[in-house]
């Protein structure tokens, strides 16, 4: 297939709609609102649901309904209207539902601004919710990649019961990159999907022996059948880390002097830095973390060649990742960090001065 | 032995948490009742609330989902778009409708989804210890309000059934009670009539009980529904206010 020229928003739209998504759920937010767009236009065509719903709460809930009857269900919303889904979030983890939700982060705190930030790493990786659980967070640099992860974000969802979020940016919303889609799934296996989730979640029931009572629910009154219940979620987190863990080693080796750590956006500015100074003679690895949550732990600290002075993280915030790094590295070299606020992108120009300072 | 009466298939052996005397119970195996008299044991699933009734998810005998507070609208609008095949019902009390879910209700309605609400109105939070709801009357004591609920500071108590009816798409929406056997088969006919209109696919039903809470009333289970009867009956007044399947006829 050839490829299209596509705003971030719509080609992961496109992509979850290939993937057999056929319920959404949303209210409209910049830097996200082609998202909620494409869907209006593209879900009746392809016989699916679209509610542009009263608040992102109600959205996030109608989500909790739809996975709760087993079906592929996507909500998308920009960074405040990611805060108010907090809620359903949390619920979702309880009741082990699968789902996918796409945040196009803007400038925070409070209403910030509309343009592309990192602000919302912690709330997506570390909780956000309340209680103990963990979401799989997804972290495209790319149109193309954004696209590829909606039907990732699905299996991964549907593989462990667990919502998932792709972790994007204003940027990545907003730019068109060319994007080519996979196949959109065919009949018989938009029919497989439909069925893989009877054994557990709601659905039309039988008599005599055949005859299920499924609870779709998150309360558990007796302290010891909850710790019971969470350290279950917690196995299944464990599984998720062993498996699950993604990145991008970037012109990582044995010459590094510097070893740089980034996620999305921030991440390809500094790929261009990269370039730009390995030409000079100057040797500097990356590595981009793709699933934010399970991190890349093992990989950073594998990455540390022989030459690497120091850890340089560079990220749209105030530092957040930065501290998954540290983690990571655990004290065997310096960990440096430097971002901009505001829905500031920096610039490959930049990054080059920050890492040329360090030689 | 000839049996006379027993436990409708639609419910669950496990025994009710509702308070004795309160009417919750009398709502709840109205509800089930129906569902077995309508024959959807096998394609019924309803929605939970948070508050008295957070343990329905038990009592009822086919797939249930437990919303967060006042979400249950919203979760039975995400269950019945990806099931359409299903019947779906929510069940939940005054603070949880017409305080913190009052957004969700009001467009669940607005969008005329095919579900059932099955609103339990006793004018009090029972669950967290009996403080004030949004339908608790003017002058009322609870915890929240002990000098009385002042209405020139905290508003006058939300008539849920006038103010759906307010909208065009609901298809009926009809107030009962359950304080004497008379008005409890009036209450089975509602219900029986929101579940057949659920069955036929017509649109959004809405059924408002007005109930009992005995224990935070602070009154014996007679005097509480005296006091309603009263008390909630002239401000809270019975009647269908919405019935598009009789508008047809």
């Amino acid at each position: 297939m050839s490829k299209i020229l596509m705003k971030g928003n719509e080609a992961v739209a496109e992509a979850a709609i290939r993937a057999g998504c056929r319920l959404y759920f949303a209210y409209p937010i910049t830097p996200q609102s082609e998202l909620i767009e494409y869907m209006a236009k593209m879900m009746p065509k392809v016989g699916g649901t679209f509610i542009q719903a009263e608040s992102e709460v109600a959205a996030i809930n109608m989500v909790y309904g739809a996975a709760g009857v087993g079906k592929r269900v996507m909500t998308s919303s920009s960074s405040p209207g990611i805060s108010l889904k907090q809620e359903g979030i949390s619920y979702m983890a309880g009741a082990e539902l699968p789902a996918v939700i796409v945040n196009v982060q803007r400038g925070g705190p409070g209403l910030g601004d509309i343009q592309p930030a990192q602000g919302d790493y912690f709330q997506a990786v570390k909780g956000g919710g309340h209680g103990d659980y963990q979401l799989i967070v997804l972290a495209p640099c790319s149109v193309q990649e954004f696209a590829d992860l909606a039907s990732d974000a699905f299996d991964l969802a549907d593989k462990y019961r667990n919502p998932v979020m792709i972790l994007a940016d204003g940027m990545l919303g907003q730019m068109m990159e060319p994007v080519e889609f996979k196949p959109a799934k065919t009949q018989e296996e938009l029919e497989a999907l439909a069925n893989q989730h009877l054994s557990w979640c709601i659905c039309p029931n039988a008599d005599g022996d055949a005859k299920h009572h499924h609870e779709i629910n998150s309360l558990e009154l007796d302290p010891e059948i909850l710790e019971k219940h969470v350290n279950k979620l917690y196995e299944k987190y464990a599984e998720i880390e062993k498996n699950e863990v993604r990145y991008e080693s970037y012109n990582v080796s044995d010459d590094n002097e510097i070893l740089c750590v980034a996620w999305g956006t921030a991440a390809r500015v500094v790929k261009s830095a990269i370039n730009e100074l390995a030409v000079r003679g100057k040797s500097i690895g990356l590595v981009r973390p793709i699933t934010c949550w399970p991190y890349p732990y093992e990989a950073i600290a594998s990455a540390i060649g022989p030459k690497v002075k120091k850890v340089y993280v560079f990220e749209l915030n105030s530092g957040q990742m930065v501290e998954d790094v540290k983690i990571a590295v655990n004290g065997k070299v310096p960990v440096d960090f430097w971002g901009k606020l505001g829905g500031i992108v920096f610039t490959p120009a930049d990054i080059q001065a920050k890492l040329e300072a360090c030689f | 032995m000839q049996v006379i009466a027993k436990r409708p298939e639609t419910l669950t052996a496990e025994p009710f948490t509702y308070c004795p005397g309160c009417t919750h119970g009398i709502a709840t195996r109205l509800i089930a009742e129906a569902i077995e008299e309508h024959g959807l044991i096998n394609l019924m699933a309803g929605v939970a609330p948070v508050g008295c009734a957070v343990f329905a998810y038990k009592f009822f005998n086919f797939d249930m989902a437990e919303a967060a507070h006042g979400r249950a609208p919203a979760v039975a609008t995400g269950m019945k778009r990806g099931r359409p095949n299903m019947h779906i019902f929510t069940y939940q009390g005054d603070g949880d409708l017409a305080a913190i879910g009052t957004a969700e209700i009001v467009h669940a309605a607005n969008r005329g989804e095919h579900i059932s609400i099955f609103f339990i109105n006793n004018a009090i939070y029972g669950m967290t210890g009996g403080q004030m709801a949004p339908t608790t009357l003017a002058g009322m004591k609870t915890t929240t309000s002990p000098y009385g609920r002042n209405p020139d500071d905290i508003g006058y108590p939300i008539r849920m059934c006038e103010l759906l009816a307010s909208l065009v798409a609901p298809y009926y929406i009809e107030r009962v009670s359950l304080l004497s056997p008379g008005d409890i088969l009036r209450a089975k006919k509602a219900v029986n009539k929101a579940i057949q209109y659920n069955k036929e696919e017509r649109g959004f039903t809405f059924i408002e009980f007005i109930s009992t809470c005995p224990t935070n009333w602070g009154f014996d289970p007679d005097k509480a529904r005296e006091w309603a009867k009263e008390n909630m009956l002239p401000y809270y007044k019975l009647g269908v206010f919405r019935d598009k399947g009789e508008e047809v006829q």
